[in-house]
Protein backbone atom coordinates (compact mmCIF):
# COMPACT_ATOMS: atom_id res chain seq x y z
CA UNK A 1 0.00 0.00 0.00
CA UNK A 2 1.43 3.34 -1.00
CA UNK A 3 2.05 5.49 2.03
CA UNK A 4 0.95 9.09 2.18
CA UNK A 5 3.82 11.35 3.12
CA UNK A 6 1.90 13.67 5.37
CA UNK A 7 -0.40 11.29 7.26
CA UNK A 8 2.37 10.03 9.55
CA UNK A 9 1.44 12.85 11.89
CA UNK A 10 -1.89 11.16 12.48
CA UNK A 11 -0.56 7.61 12.53
CA UNK A 12 2.35 8.11 14.92
CA UNK A 13 0.46 9.25 18.03
CA UNK A 14 -1.86 6.28 17.55
CA UNK A 15 1.04 3.84 17.19
CA UNK A 16 2.80 5.46 20.10
CA UNK A 17 -0.16 4.85 22.39
CA UNK A 18 -0.44 1.29 21.10
CA UNK A 19 3.20 0.18 20.95
CA UNK A 20 5.29 2.33 23.29
CA UNK A 21 4.26 0.55 26.47
CA UNK A 22 4.58 -2.89 24.86
CA UNK A 23 8.06 -2.06 23.64
CA UNK A 24 9.08 -0.77 27.05
CA UNK A 25 7.67 -3.88 28.72
CA UNK A 26 9.64 -6.27 26.49
CA UNK A 27 12.85 -4.27 26.89
CA UNK A 28 12.36 -3.90 30.62
CA UNK A 29 11.99 -7.61 30.98
CA UNK A 30 15.45 -7.90 29.54
CA UNK A 31 17.15 -5.07 31.41
CA UNK A 32 15.38 -5.50 34.71
CA UNK A 33 13.16 -3.08 36.52
CA UNK A 34 16.19 -1.21 37.91
CA UNK A 35 16.96 0.00 34.41
CA UNK A 36 13.48 0.93 33.31
CA UNK A 37 14.77 4.34 32.18
CA UNK A 38 17.06 2.66 29.64
CA UNK A 39 14.12 0.75 28.21
CA UNK A 40 12.03 3.92 28.05
CA UNK A 41 14.87 5.86 26.40
CA UNK A 42 15.23 3.26 23.69
CA UNK A 43 11.47 3.22 23.06
CA UNK A 44 11.35 7.03 22.97
CA UNK A 45 14.33 7.26 20.61
CA UNK A 46 12.65 4.73 18.34
CA UNK A 47 9.60 6.95 17.99
CA UNK A 48 11.75 10.02 17.58
CA UNK A 49 13.54 8.26 14.71
CA UNK A 50 10.15 7.46 13.17
CA UNK A 51 9.12 11.12 13.14
CA UNK A 52 12.38 12.03 11.42
CA UNK A 53 12.37 9.27 8.81
CA UNK A 54 8.67 8.99 8.07
CA UNK A 55 8.38 12.72 7.57
CA UNK A 56 10.83 12.47 4.68
CA UNK A 57 10.42 8.95 3.29
CA UNK A 58 6.74 8.44 4.07
CA UNK A 59 5.20 5.70 6.15
CA UNK A 60 6.84 2.29 5.65
CA UNK A 61 4.87 -0.75 4.42
CA UNK A 62 4.53 -2.22 7.90
CA UNK A 63 4.92 0.62 10.42
CA UNK A 64 4.79 -1.61 13.51
CA UNK A 65 7.46 -3.98 12.19
CA UNK A 66 9.58 -0.97 11.27
CA UNK A 67 9.36 0.33 14.84
CA UNK A 68 10.34 -3.01 16.37
CA UNK A 69 13.29 -3.44 13.99
CA UNK A 70 14.60 -0.01 14.94
CA UNK A 71 14.06 -0.75 18.65
CA UNK A 72 15.92 -4.03 18.27
CA UNK A 73 18.88 -2.33 16.57
CA UNK A 74 18.99 0.47 19.10
CA UNK A 75 19.05 -2.08 21.90
CA UNK A 76 21.92 -3.95 20.28
CA UNK A 77 23.81 -0.68 19.86
CA UNK A 78 23.21 0.16 23.47
CA UNK A 79 24.41 -3.24 24.69
CA UNK A 80 27.47 -3.07 22.48
CA UNK A 81 28.26 0.33 23.89
CA UNK A 82 27.79 -0.87 27.45
CA UNK A 83 29.91 -3.94 26.79
CA UNK A 84 32.70 -1.82 25.35
CA UNK A 85 32.46 0.42 28.35
CA UNK A 86 32.47 -2.49 30.75
CA UNK A 87 35.36 -4.35 29.10
CA UNK A 88 37.68 -1.54 28.08
CA UNK A 89 36.93 1.24 30.48
CA UNK A 90 36.02 -0.65 33.63
CA UNK A 91 37.84 -3.81 32.56
CA UNK A 92 35.11 -6.01 33.79
CA UNK A 93 32.84 -8.37 31.91
CA UNK A 94 29.52 -9.70 33.03
CA UNK A 95 28.65 -12.11 30.24
CA UNK A 96 25.58 -13.37 32.10
CA UNK A 97 23.76 -10.11 32.09
CA UNK A 98 25.16 -8.39 29.05
CA UNK A 99 25.17 -10.02 25.69
CA UNK A 100 25.07 -8.67 22.20
CA UNK A 101 24.26 -12.04 20.69
CA UNK A 102 20.75 -12.29 21.95
CA UNK A 103 18.04 -11.58 19.47
CA UNK A 104 15.20 -9.57 20.87
CA UNK A 105 11.99 -11.41 21.06
CA UNK A 106 9.23 -9.08 19.92
CA UNK A 107 6.77 -11.86 19.08
CA UNK A 108 3.15 -11.57 20.10
CA UNK A 109 3.59 -14.08 22.92
CA UNK A 110 6.66 -12.30 24.28
CA UNK A 111 4.82 -9.00 24.19
CA UNK A 112 1.82 -10.41 26.04
CA UNK A 113 4.00 -12.06 28.69
CA UNK A 114 6.09 -8.93 29.15
CA UNK A 115 3.02 -6.73 29.45
CA UNK A 116 1.56 -9.06 32.03
CA UNK A 117 4.79 -9.01 34.01
CA UNK A 118 4.93 -5.23 33.72
CA UNK A 119 1.37 -4.82 35.00
CA UNK A 120 2.29 -6.84 38.06
CA UNK A 121 5.46 -4.84 38.61
CA UNK A 122 3.78 -1.46 38.32
CA UNK A 123 0.75 -2.23 40.48
CA UNK A 124 2.97 -2.25 43.50
CA UNK A 125 1.41 -1.89 46.95
CA UNK A 126 4.58 -0.03 48.05
CA UNK A 127 3.10 3.01 46.29
CA UNK A 128 -0.09 4.78 47.37
CA UNK A 129 -3.08 4.30 45.08
CA UNK A 130 -2.78 7.64 43.30
CA UNK A 131 0.90 7.10 42.55
CA UNK A 132 0.15 3.61 41.24
CA UNK A 133 -2.35 5.06 38.78
CA UNK A 134 0.12 7.70 37.62
CA UNK A 135 2.77 5.03 37.09
CA UNK A 136 0.32 2.78 35.28
CA UNK A 137 -0.65 5.66 33.00
CA UNK A 138 2.95 6.50 32.21
CA UNK A 139 4.52 3.06 31.96
CA UNK A 140 1.64 0.82 30.93
CA UNK A 141 -0.36 3.27 28.84
CA UNK A 142 2.30 5.61 27.44
CA UNK A 143 0.62 8.80 28.67
CA UNK A 144 2.67 11.99 28.68
CA UNK A 145 3.17 14.07 31.82
CA UNK A 146 0.77 16.65 30.41
CA UNK A 147 -1.91 14.05 29.75
CA UNK A 148 -1.62 12.62 33.26
CA UNK A 149 -1.74 16.12 34.72
CA UNK A 150 -4.90 16.79 32.67
CA UNK A 151 -6.52 13.62 33.95
CA UNK A 152 -5.83 14.58 37.57
CA UNK A 153 -6.41 18.32 37.08
CA UNK A 154 -2.96 18.90 38.57
CA UNK A 155 0.19 20.74 37.55
CA UNK A 156 2.69 18.68 35.57
CA UNK A 157 5.27 19.56 38.25
CA UNK A 158 3.20 17.75 40.89
CA UNK A 159 2.82 14.70 38.69
CA UNK A 160 6.54 14.73 37.98
CA UNK A 161 7.35 14.64 41.69
CA UNK A 162 4.76 11.96 42.36
CA UNK A 163 6.16 9.80 39.55
CA UNK A 164 9.72 10.29 40.72
CA UNK A 165 8.91 9.04 44.22
CA UNK A 166 6.92 6.13 42.82
CA UNK A 167 9.76 5.12 40.52
CA UNK A 168 12.24 5.08 43.39
CA UNK A 169 9.93 2.72 45.25
CA UNK A 170 9.55 0.61 42.14
CA UNK A 171 13.30 0.23 41.70
CA UNK A 172 13.84 -0.62 45.35
CA UNK A 173 11.23 -3.33 45.23
CA UNK A 174 12.58 -6.83 44.97
CA UNK A 175 9.79 -7.82 42.61
CA UNK A 176 11.27 -9.47 39.54
CA UNK A 177 10.18 -8.32 36.13
CA UNK A 178 9.53 -11.68 34.62
CA UNK A 179 6.32 -13.57 34.33
CA UNK A 180 5.41 -13.92 38.00
CA UNK A 181 4.92 -17.37 39.43
CA UNK A 182 1.56 -18.52 40.70
CA UNK A 183 2.39 -17.58 44.27
CA UNK A 184 3.25 -13.94 43.62
CA UNK A 185 0.34 -13.64 41.20
CA UNK A 186 -2.06 -14.67 43.90
CA UNK A 187 -0.61 -12.26 46.41
CA UNK A 188 -0.57 -9.31 44.03
CA UNK A 189 -3.62 -9.83 41.85
CA UNK A 190 -5.80 -7.91 44.32
CA UNK A 191 -3.49 -4.89 44.08
CA UNK A 192 -3.45 -5.16 40.28
CA UNK A 193 -7.23 -5.28 40.08
CA UNK A 194 -7.72 -2.36 42.41
CA UNK A 195 -5.27 -0.25 40.37
CA UNK A 196 -7.15 -1.07 37.17
CA UNK A 197 -10.43 -0.34 38.95
CA UNK A 198 -9.13 3.06 40.11
CA UNK A 199 -7.69 3.78 36.67
CA UNK A 200 -11.08 3.12 35.14
CA UNK A 201 -12.91 5.22 37.74
CA UNK A 202 -10.44 8.05 37.24
CA UNK A 203 -11.69 8.11 33.66
CA UNK A 204 -15.34 7.42 34.34
CA UNK A 205 -15.77 9.89 37.19
CA UNK A 206 -12.91 12.09 36.03
CA UNK A 207 -12.32 15.52 37.44
CA UNK A 208 -11.17 16.46 33.97
CA UNK A 209 -13.63 17.93 31.52
CA UNK A 210 -11.61 16.62 28.63
CA UNK A 211 -13.91 13.95 27.26
CA UNK A 212 -11.17 12.34 25.17
CA UNK A 213 -8.80 11.91 28.10
CA UNK A 214 -11.60 10.30 30.07
CA UNK A 215 -12.42 7.83 27.32
CA UNK A 216 -8.74 6.97 26.95
CA UNK A 217 -8.43 6.19 30.65
CA UNK A 218 -11.43 3.88 30.50
CA UNK A 219 -10.32 2.05 27.38
CA UNK A 220 -6.78 1.64 28.70
CA UNK A 221 -8.11 0.06 31.91
CA UNK A 222 -10.15 -2.34 29.79
CA UNK A 223 -7.20 -3.11 27.53
CA UNK A 224 -5.00 -4.01 30.52
CA UNK A 225 -7.72 -6.16 32.08
CA UNK A 226 -8.08 -7.98 28.76
CA UNK A 227 -4.32 -8.69 28.90
CA UNK A 228 -4.98 -10.38 32.26
CA UNK A 229 -7.61 -12.65 30.71
CA UNK A 230 -5.02 -13.73 28.13
CA UNK A 231 -3.13 -15.90 30.61
CA UNK A 232 -4.67 -18.88 32.40
CA UNK A 233 -2.81 -17.78 35.55
CA UNK A 234 -4.64 -14.47 35.74
CA UNK A 235 -7.90 -15.25 33.97
CA UNK A 236 -9.78 -15.46 37.27
CA UNK A 237 -13.48 -14.92 37.89
CA UNK A 238 -12.62 -11.63 39.65
CA UNK A 239 -10.84 -10.30 36.56
CA UNK A 240 -13.85 -11.24 34.44
CA UNK A 241 -16.20 -9.56 36.90
CA UNK A 242 -14.12 -6.38 36.80
CA UNK A 243 -14.12 -6.47 32.99
CA UNK A 244 -17.89 -6.93 32.93
CA UNK A 245 -18.26 -3.92 35.22
CA UNK A 246 -16.00 -1.77 33.05
CA UNK A 247 -17.79 -2.80 29.84
CA UNK A 248 -21.24 -2.00 31.26
CA UNK A 249 -20.08 1.38 32.57
CA UNK A 250 -18.31 2.22 29.31
CA UNK A 251 -21.46 1.46 27.35
CA UNK A 252 -22.92 4.69 28.81
CA UNK A 253 -19.86 6.91 28.31
CA UNK A 254 -21.33 8.72 25.30
CA UNK A 255 -24.65 9.29 27.02
CA UNK A 256 -23.19 10.54 30.31
CA UNK A 257 -21.99 13.98 29.29
CA UNK A 258 -23.37 16.70 27.06
CA UNK A 259 -21.32 18.84 24.69
CA UNK A 260 -20.36 21.18 27.54
CA UNK A 261 -18.97 18.26 29.53
CA UNK A 262 -21.80 18.41 32.08
CA UNK A 263 -22.77 15.09 33.61
CA UNK A 264 -26.19 13.86 32.52
CA UNK A 265 -27.93 11.94 35.27
CA UNK A 266 -28.80 8.33 34.61
CA UNK A 267 -32.53 8.89 34.32
CA UNK A 268 -32.13 11.70 31.80
CA UNK A 269 -29.70 9.87 29.51
CA UNK A 270 -30.56 9.24 25.88
CA UNK A 271 -30.56 5.44 25.94
CA UNK A 272 -30.07 5.26 22.17
CA UNK A 273 -26.52 6.51 22.83
CA UNK A 274 -25.73 3.46 24.95
CA UNK A 275 -23.37 1.06 23.19
CA UNK A 276 -25.01 -2.35 22.68
CA UNK A 277 -21.72 -4.07 21.64
CA UNK A 278 -20.19 -3.07 24.99
CA UNK A 279 -23.27 -4.26 26.88
CA UNK A 280 -22.97 -7.60 25.04
CA UNK A 281 -19.31 -7.81 26.02
CA UNK A 282 -20.27 -7.07 29.61
CA UNK A 283 -22.75 -9.94 29.51
CA UNK A 284 -20.06 -12.23 28.10
CA UNK A 285 -17.60 -11.44 30.89
CA UNK A 286 -20.27 -11.58 33.58
CA UNK A 287 -21.17 -15.13 32.52
CA UNK A 288 -17.46 -16.04 32.75
CA UNK A 289 -17.24 -14.37 36.15
CA UNK A 290 -20.04 -16.52 37.52
CA UNK A 291 -18.33 -19.83 36.69
CA UNK A 292 -17.03 -20.22 40.24
CA UNK A 293 -18.41 -19.82 43.74
CA UNK A 294 -16.46 -16.71 44.56
CA UNK A 295 -18.29 -13.42 45.01
CA UNK A 296 -16.04 -10.36 45.05
CA UNK A 297 -16.95 -6.69 45.19
CA UNK A 298 -16.42 -6.63 41.42
CA UNK A 299 -19.08 -9.31 41.01
CA UNK A 300 -21.54 -7.23 43.03
CA UNK A 301 -20.72 -4.02 41.20
CA UNK A 302 -20.92 -5.75 37.82
CA UNK A 303 -24.32 -7.12 38.87
CA UNK A 304 -25.52 -3.61 39.73
CA UNK A 305 -24.17 -2.25 36.45
CA UNK A 306 -25.94 -5.08 34.62
CA UNK A 307 -29.30 -4.13 36.13
CA UNK A 308 -28.72 -0.52 35.07
CA UNK A 309 -28.58 -1.67 31.45
CA UNK A 310 -32.02 -3.30 31.68
CA UNK A 311 -35.31 -1.44 31.19
CA UNK A 312 -37.09 -0.41 34.38
CA UNK A 313 -39.50 -2.99 35.75
CA UNK A 314 -40.98 -3.57 39.17
CA UNK A 315 -38.17 -5.80 40.44
CA UNK A 316 -35.18 -3.93 39.03
CA UNK A 317 -34.50 -1.70 42.02
CA UNK A 318 -35.15 -4.58 44.43
CA UNK A 319 -32.28 -6.47 42.80
CA UNK A 320 -30.05 -3.40 42.83
CA UNK A 321 -30.77 -2.77 46.51
CA UNK A 322 -29.96 -6.37 47.44
CA UNK A 323 -26.62 -6.13 45.63
CA UNK A 324 -25.84 -2.81 47.34
CA UNK A 325 -26.76 -4.37 50.69
CA UNK A 326 -24.20 -7.12 50.12
CA UNK A 327 -21.63 -4.64 48.86
CA UNK A 328 -21.90 -2.28 51.85
CA UNK A 329 -21.71 -5.21 54.28
CA UNK A 330 -18.58 -6.46 52.46
CA UNK A 331 -16.78 -3.10 52.37
CA UNK A 332 -17.83 0.34 53.60
CA UNK A 333 -17.36 3.39 51.45
CA UNK A 334 -19.30 6.67 51.57
CA UNK A 335 -20.20 6.42 47.88
CA UNK A 336 -21.56 2.89 48.29
CA UNK A 337 -23.54 4.02 51.35
CA UNK A 338 -25.10 6.88 49.37
CA UNK A 339 -25.79 4.79 46.27
CA UNK A 340 -27.41 2.15 48.46
CA UNK A 341 -29.63 4.82 49.98
CA UNK A 342 -30.69 5.97 46.51
CA UNK A 343 -31.69 2.37 45.65
CA UNK A 344 -33.45 2.08 49.04
CA UNK A 345 -35.51 5.18 48.23
CA UNK A 346 -36.38 3.72 44.82
CA UNK A 347 -37.80 0.63 46.51
CA UNK A 348 -39.38 2.06 49.68
CA UNK A 349 -40.12 5.64 48.65
CA UNK A 350 -38.41 8.99 49.22
CA UNK A 351 -39.70 9.47 52.76
CA UNK A 352 -38.05 6.29 54.05
CA UNK A 353 -35.05 7.08 51.88
CA UNK A 354 -34.63 10.43 53.65
CA UNK A 355 -34.72 8.73 57.07
CA UNK A 356 -32.07 6.27 55.90
CA UNK A 357 -29.93 9.03 54.36
CA UNK A 358 -29.97 11.30 57.41
CA UNK A 359 -28.49 8.51 59.54
CA UNK A 360 -25.37 8.32 57.37
CA UNK A 361 -23.47 11.21 58.95
CA UNK A 362 -21.88 12.27 55.65
CA UNK A 363 -22.75 15.97 55.71
CA UNK A 364 -19.25 16.90 54.50
CA UNK A 365 -19.80 15.21 51.15
CA UNK A 366 -21.31 16.86 48.06
CA UNK A 367 -23.22 13.77 46.96
CA UNK A 368 -24.89 13.46 50.40
CA UNK A 369 -26.52 16.88 49.90
CA UNK A 370 -27.37 16.41 46.23
CA UNK A 371 -29.00 13.08 47.13
CA UNK A 372 -31.05 14.67 49.93
CA UNK A 373 -31.91 17.55 47.59
CA UNK A 374 -33.22 15.01 45.10
CA UNK A 375 -35.18 13.08 47.77
CA UNK A 376 -36.78 16.25 49.17
CA UNK A 377 -37.51 17.82 45.78
CA UNK A 378 -41.10 16.53 45.46
CA UNK A 379 -42.27 17.17 49.02
CA UNK A 380 -40.22 19.99 50.54
CA UNK A 381 -38.74 22.41 48.00
CA UNK A 382 -37.26 24.61 50.71
CA UNK A 383 -35.23 21.78 52.22
CA UNK A 384 -34.31 20.52 48.77
CA UNK A 385 -32.94 23.94 47.81
CA UNK A 386 -31.02 24.17 51.11
CA UNK A 387 -29.33 20.83 50.43
CA UNK A 388 -28.59 21.67 46.80
CA UNK A 389 -27.06 24.97 47.95
CA UNK A 390 -24.89 23.10 50.43
CA UNK A 391 -23.80 20.73 47.64
CA UNK A 392 -22.83 23.70 45.45
CA UNK A 393 -20.69 25.02 48.30
CA UNK A 394 -18.91 21.71 48.66
CA UNK A 395 -18.24 20.68 45.07
CA UNK A 396 -15.15 21.77 43.19
CA UNK A 397 -16.54 20.75 39.82
CA UNK A 398 -17.78 23.66 37.74
CA UNK A 399 -20.11 21.49 35.68
CA UNK A 400 -21.67 20.01 38.82
CA UNK A 401 -22.25 23.53 40.16
CA UNK A 402 -24.07 24.38 36.92
CA UNK A 403 -26.20 21.22 37.04
CA UNK A 404 -27.18 21.86 40.67
CA UNK A 405 -27.91 25.54 40.03
CA UNK A 406 -30.24 24.60 37.19
CA UNK A 407 -32.06 22.23 39.55
CA UNK A 408 -32.49 24.99 42.15
CA UNK A 409 -33.84 27.37 39.50
CA UNK A 410 -36.29 24.69 38.38
CA UNK A 411 -37.50 24.22 41.98
CA UNK A 412 -37.83 28.00 42.49
CA UNK A 413 -40.02 28.24 39.40
CA UNK A 414 -42.14 25.25 40.41
CA UNK A 415 -42.57 26.30 44.06
CA UNK A 416 -42.30 30.10 44.27
CA UNK A 417 -42.31 31.07 47.94
CA UNK A 418 -42.97 34.62 49.19
CA UNK A 419 -39.82 34.85 51.31
CA UNK A 420 -37.43 33.27 48.87
CA UNK A 421 -35.42 36.43 48.32
CA UNK A 422 -33.50 35.97 51.56
CA UNK A 423 -31.51 32.84 50.82
CA UNK A 424 -28.90 34.16 48.45
CA UNK A 425 -27.20 31.61 46.31
CA UNK A 426 -23.43 31.79 46.30
CA UNK A 427 -21.90 30.09 43.28
CA UNK B 1 -15.69 3.83 69.51
CA UNK B 2 -16.68 0.77 71.52
CA UNK B 3 -17.69 -2.58 70.15
CA UNK B 4 -20.92 -4.30 71.07
CA UNK B 5 -22.15 -7.80 70.29
CA UNK B 6 -25.85 -7.97 69.43
CA UNK B 7 -27.10 -11.46 70.33
CA UNK B 8 -30.34 -12.57 68.70
CA UNK B 9 -32.70 -14.81 70.64
CA UNK B 10 -35.75 -16.42 69.11
CA UNK B 11 -38.54 -18.62 70.39
CA UNK B 12 -38.03 -22.35 70.21
CA UNK B 13 -41.11 -22.88 68.08
CA UNK B 14 -40.12 -20.31 65.45
CA UNK B 15 -37.55 -22.46 63.67
CA UNK B 16 -39.50 -22.23 60.44
CA UNK B 17 -37.54 -20.93 57.47
CA UNK B 18 -37.74 -17.15 57.14
CA UNK B 19 -39.69 -15.86 54.15
CA UNK B 20 -37.89 -13.95 51.37
CA UNK B 21 -39.48 -10.75 52.68
CA UNK B 22 -38.13 -11.42 56.18
CA UNK B 23 -34.69 -12.14 54.76
CA UNK B 24 -34.84 -8.89 52.81
CA UNK B 25 -35.85 -6.96 55.94
CA UNK B 26 -32.93 -8.42 57.90
CA UNK B 27 -30.50 -7.60 55.12
CA UNK B 28 -31.83 -4.05 54.91
CA UNK B 29 -31.34 -3.68 58.65
CA UNK B 30 -27.77 -4.95 58.64
CA UNK B 31 -26.84 -3.01 55.49
CA UNK B 32 -28.33 0.10 57.11
CA UNK B 33 -25.85 -0.32 59.99
CA UNK B 34 -23.02 -0.96 57.53
CA UNK B 35 -24.00 2.19 55.61
CA UNK B 36 -23.38 4.18 58.80
CA UNK B 37 -19.96 2.52 58.97
CA UNK B 38 -20.92 0.93 62.28
CA UNK B 39 -20.68 -2.74 61.32
CA UNK B 40 -17.58 -4.49 62.66
CA UNK B 41 -18.49 -8.10 61.87
CA UNK B 42 -21.54 -9.41 60.08
CA UNK B 43 -21.40 -12.39 62.44
CA UNK B 44 -23.05 -15.72 61.76
CA UNK B 45 -26.24 -17.63 62.22
CA UNK B 46 -26.11 -20.50 64.68
CA UNK B 47 -27.77 -23.75 63.67
CA UNK B 48 -30.77 -24.71 65.83
CA UNK B 49 -30.55 -28.31 64.61
CA UNK B 50 -26.88 -29.23 64.65
CA UNK B 51 -26.54 -28.33 68.32
CA UNK B 52 -25.59 -30.05 71.56
CA UNK B 53 -25.27 -28.78 75.09
CA UNK B 54 -22.51 -30.15 77.28
CA UNK B 55 -23.13 -30.14 81.06
CA UNK B 56 -21.13 -31.22 84.10
CA UNK B 57 -20.74 -34.93 84.67
CA UNK B 58 -20.44 -35.89 80.99
CA UNK B 59 -24.05 -35.01 80.36
CA UNK B 60 -24.66 -34.12 76.71
CA UNK B 61 -28.11 -33.13 75.55
CA UNK B 62 -29.40 -32.59 72.02
CA UNK B 63 -30.23 -29.09 70.91
CA UNK B 64 -29.07 -25.61 71.86
CA UNK B 65 -29.01 -24.31 75.39
CA UNK B 66 -32.47 -22.92 76.09
CA UNK B 67 -33.76 -20.67 78.79
CA UNK B 68 -37.51 -21.28 78.90
CA UNK B 69 -38.13 -21.66 75.12
CA UNK B 70 -35.57 -19.23 73.77
CA UNK B 71 -32.30 -20.04 72.03
CA UNK B 72 -29.54 -17.97 70.47
CA UNK B 73 -29.96 -17.77 66.70
CA UNK B 74 -27.00 -15.60 65.75
CA UNK B 75 -24.99 -12.48 66.43
CA UNK B 76 -23.32 -9.47 64.83
CA UNK B 77 -20.76 -6.97 66.15
CA UNK B 78 -21.26 -3.21 65.82
CA UNK B 79 -19.20 -0.18 66.83
CA UNK B 80 -20.79 2.87 68.41
CA UNK B 81 -19.79 5.60 70.84
CA UNK B 82 -22.17 4.45 73.58
CA UNK B 83 -24.25 1.41 74.50
CA UNK B 84 -27.39 3.52 74.05
CA UNK B 85 -26.49 4.07 70.42
CA UNK B 86 -26.03 0.32 69.96
CA UNK B 87 -29.45 -0.20 71.57
CA UNK B 88 -30.96 2.26 69.08
CA UNK B 89 -29.52 0.22 66.20
CA UNK B 90 -30.95 -2.96 67.72
CA UNK B 91 -34.42 -1.46 68.11
CA UNK B 92 -34.90 -1.29 64.33
CA UNK B 93 -34.35 -5.03 63.85
CA UNK B 94 -37.38 -6.95 62.49
CA UNK B 95 -36.80 -9.77 65.04
CA UNK B 96 -39.32 -8.22 67.44
CA UNK B 97 -42.16 -8.86 64.97
CA UNK B 98 -41.70 -12.60 65.51
CA UNK B 99 -41.31 -12.50 69.28
CA UNK B 100 -37.53 -12.58 69.43
CA UNK B 101 -35.23 -10.32 71.44
CA UNK B 102 -31.74 -8.86 71.26
CA UNK B 103 -29.12 -8.78 73.98
CA UNK B 104 -26.54 -5.97 73.69
CA UNK B 105 -23.15 -6.64 75.30
CA UNK B 106 -20.02 -4.51 75.24
CA UNK B 107 -16.93 -6.37 74.05
CA UNK B 108 -14.14 -6.31 76.61
CA UNK B 109 -10.92 -6.86 74.71
CA UNK B 110 -8.31 -9.11 76.28
CA UNK B 111 -4.85 -7.56 76.25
Amino acid sequence: MAAQGNSYRELLPHLFRLEYSKMTAVLCRHFGLQHIEVAEDIASETFLRATEVWGIDGIPENPTAWLYTVAKNKTKDYLKHVTVFETQVKDKIKPDTLTTEEDFDFTQQAITDSQLAMIFAVCNPANVAEAQICLALQILCGFSLQEIADAFLTKTETIKKRLHRARVNLRNDTFQIRLPDEESIRSRLDAVLSTLYLLFNEGYFSRSNNHLVRKDLCSEAIRLAVVLTGSPLTNTTQVNALLALMCYQSSRLNARANDEGEVILFEQQDKSLWSQPLIDKGNYYLVNACSGNEISRYHLEAGIAYWHTTPADASKWQHILQLYNQLIIMAYSPVTALNRTFAFAKVYGNEKGIMEAEKLGLSGITYYHSLLGYLYADTNAEKAIAHYTQAIHLTKSASEKRTLTKEIERLRRAFPSPGSGCDQLVV
Amino acid sequence: MKEFVLIFRVNGNSDVKPSPEQMQERMNWMAGIAAQNKLVDKGNSLSPVSAKTVKPGNVVTDGPYTEIKEFIAGYIIVKTATIDEAVELAKANPIFKTGGNIEVREVIKRD
